[in-house]
Order: structure tokens, then sequence, then C-alpha cells
């Protein structure tokens, strides 16, 4: 059996456990938790980033024929990744990664927004995972501010010539913790009534840090490791990105 | 399996997937009550006590066996497109033409 049969089954195995019927429960924020005004307000800041991502994916389709694939791809993994429940067993909770680290890094920030989005909007429909009216925030804490926090802090780890598996595993690892930090930000601005905002954020973002601070250093590995593998076999699938200048410095 | 060593990438995925194992393997064995997702300990009791409890969803699937055949389905399906692109994307190579060469 060679190397690469060995990798596919571990692969297999893994995606197996992906799939594995449990509902996953985290920084999704739940059907009627936000006032209506916070709930129009979210998804009016998405809108614009979900356009944006319409626009680069059509722009970049009629240059590559291969990105529709790719994307599909990436939005499979970022739909199973942020429905998988991983036990933190020193805490004794269970969270989910976001993956849009690694979808930022391989398709650009843009369409990782509309991969998440619709991601999102399915596990809302049919998962009982997240919400409807909650739907904006949601993309915006994983789909915007995830992506655009891995694909911003791996061009500038890597124009300060950072290895590429250390800016990729940092990027992994940022995505994850910048989303939490921003449903942390929504949730306190939404919730906080008459009462200090900033306590408040600083109280949420506390509690999602013994799950997320191991989850994150675990999504950063598992980043970087994919990263390389697509670097390494298919370099010019980076390429997209790279010359629509959302990764520069790929190869 | 041949005496060639794995490449780095297989050796990166060895430890994360037995971590994911074991914890999953432990998460199984726990009380019911343990293992509480963190929107349900962290968001739902900030929700709670800013007098906000979440509601119903709109298509309320937290019925007794529905979710959980509708999170398999869900994977399966999403495994598939994931397979079926990356096969796409990441051919097998090819050994006769190795040999040949």
């Amino acid at each position: 059996m060679s190397k690469h049969q060995t990798l596919a089954i571990v692969v297999v195995f893994a995606a197996i456990l992906l799939v594995w019927p449990r509902p996953a429960h985290a920084m999704h924020i739940a059907e009627g938790i936000l006032p209506f005004g916070w709930a129009a307000l979210w998804f009016a800041v998405a809108a614009p980033f979900v356009w944006w991502g319409l626009r680069t994916i059509n722009r970049r389709r009629a240059d590559d024929s291969r990105t529709p694939t790719m994307i599909a791809m990436v939005g499979a993994g970022v739909f199973l990744v942020s429905c998988m429940p991983v036990p933190i067993p020193l805490v004794g909770t269970c969270s989910h990664p976001c993956g849009t680290g690694l979808a930022a890094l391989l398709i650009g920030p843009g369409p990782t927004v509309v991969v998440a989005s619709i991601a999102l909007f399915l596990q809302a429909l049919f998962l009982a995972h997240g919400g409807l009216t909650t739907w904006g925030a949601n993309v915006v804490s994983m789909g915007v501010v995830g992506a655009y926090a891995a694909y911003g802090s791996f061009r500038l780890l890597r124009a300060f010539r950072l290895p590429l598996f250390a800016a990729a595993f940092v990027a992994g690892a940022v995505a994850d913790w910048a989303t939490y930090a921003a449903t942390s930000l929504t949730l306190s601005l939404a919730l906080c009534g008459d009462g200090a905002l900033w306590p408040m954020f600083a109280a949420v973002l506390l509690a999602f840090v013994p799950t997320q601070l191991p989850l994150g250093i675990a999504e950063g590995i598992l980043t970087a490791v994919a990263y390389r593998f697509v670097s390494t076999r298919r370099p010019e699938l980076l390429n997209t990105v790279a010359n629509s200048g959302a990764v520069a410095g790929v190869s | 399996m041949n005496a060639r060593r794995l490449s780095p990438n297989a050796t990166c995925f060895v430890p994360l997937f037995s971590f994911v194992t074991v914890a999953d393997l432990t998460a199984s064995d726990s009380e019911p009550s343990s293992w509480q997702g963190i929107d349900e300990t962290v968001v739902e009791r900030v929700a709670v006590e800013a007098g906000r409890p979440p509601r119903e969803p709109l298509l309320n699937t937290d019925q007794g066996d529905l979710l959980l055949f509708l999170f398999l389905l869900a994977g399966a399906v999403g495994g598939f497109v994931m397979g079926y692109c990356f096969r796409g994307l990441f051919p097998p190579r090819r050994q006769d033409t190795d040999r040949d060469a």
C-alpha cells in the first residue's frame, strides 16, 4: 500500500468521524436570542460581503474552469467541519472548528463568506443549528471575521517571510479565535442592555477560552497540514487566489 | 503496507486522528449531561441571563432521532461532494506511467 493510499485511509476514517450523527453545539447563535434590530443590522453587515464573494466567484469562473470544483470541495468541507462536535477532554464540553481559515487560504476570503453563508443557512434550516433570524450575525462572525482574519494574518506573516506551514497554522488558529471573539461581541452588544458592554464581552470571551484555546490550536494544525498538502501536490490550484491578490507569495 | 516511510502529511494526520478518536470514545462513555456544547454552556446561558432565551427553530428537527438522521444525511452528502471534488482535483498518480518512466 502506497503512502498516498495510507493517507487516503486516514482521511476517510477522519471523514467518518466528521459525519458521525451527533448534533454539535458551538458558536452558532440560536434562533430568537438577538433582538430584531440587531439581527437586521447583522444581515445588513453580512450582505455586501456575500455579494462581493459571489462577484469574485463569477469573475474567477471565467478565468479558471476548476474554480467551481474547488469551491464545492471547500464548501462541503466548511459545512462538515462546522457541524463537527469536538469533545475537549480537559474541559468536558464540545465545540466545533470553523474551517473558514483553511477555506480563506484555498479559495480566498470573498468566496469563503459565500460558502460559510450557505453552510450556516442549511444548518439553521435543517439541523436546528443556529437560526434563520440570527443567520446574518453568524455569517459575520464565522464567515466574514473568520475568513478575513485568517487571510490577513497569513498575508502579514508571509510578508515577514514566515514559513508556509507556520503562517498557515497561525491563520487557522486566528480564524477560530477571531470567530468566537466576534460571537462574544455580537452577544454582548445585543444583550448588555443598560449594563456595561466591555465587562460582559470579556466575561463571554473568557467563557469560550478553555474550549476554544485547544480547539484553535487543533484547527491551526489541520489548516497547516491541509494547506501544505495542496501547495505540494497542486500548487497551481492556489495560483488563482494568489493572482487575485488574496494570498500573495504562496509558492 | 510496504516499508516506505509515511509522508509528513500522513504523520501529521495520525496524531490528530488519534486525538479525535480517543476524545470521541471518551465522550460516548460519559454521562449524558456532560459534553454539552458551548452554545449551551456559554451562549444560551448568557442569553437566558439577559432575558432572551432561544426559541424553537422554524423547522424544529430536534425531535427524537430525526436530527440524527438529518446529521447523517448531511454528513454523507457533504462527504460525497467533498470526496468527488477531491478526486477531480487530486487524481491518483498512475502507477503504470511511473513504472514506464
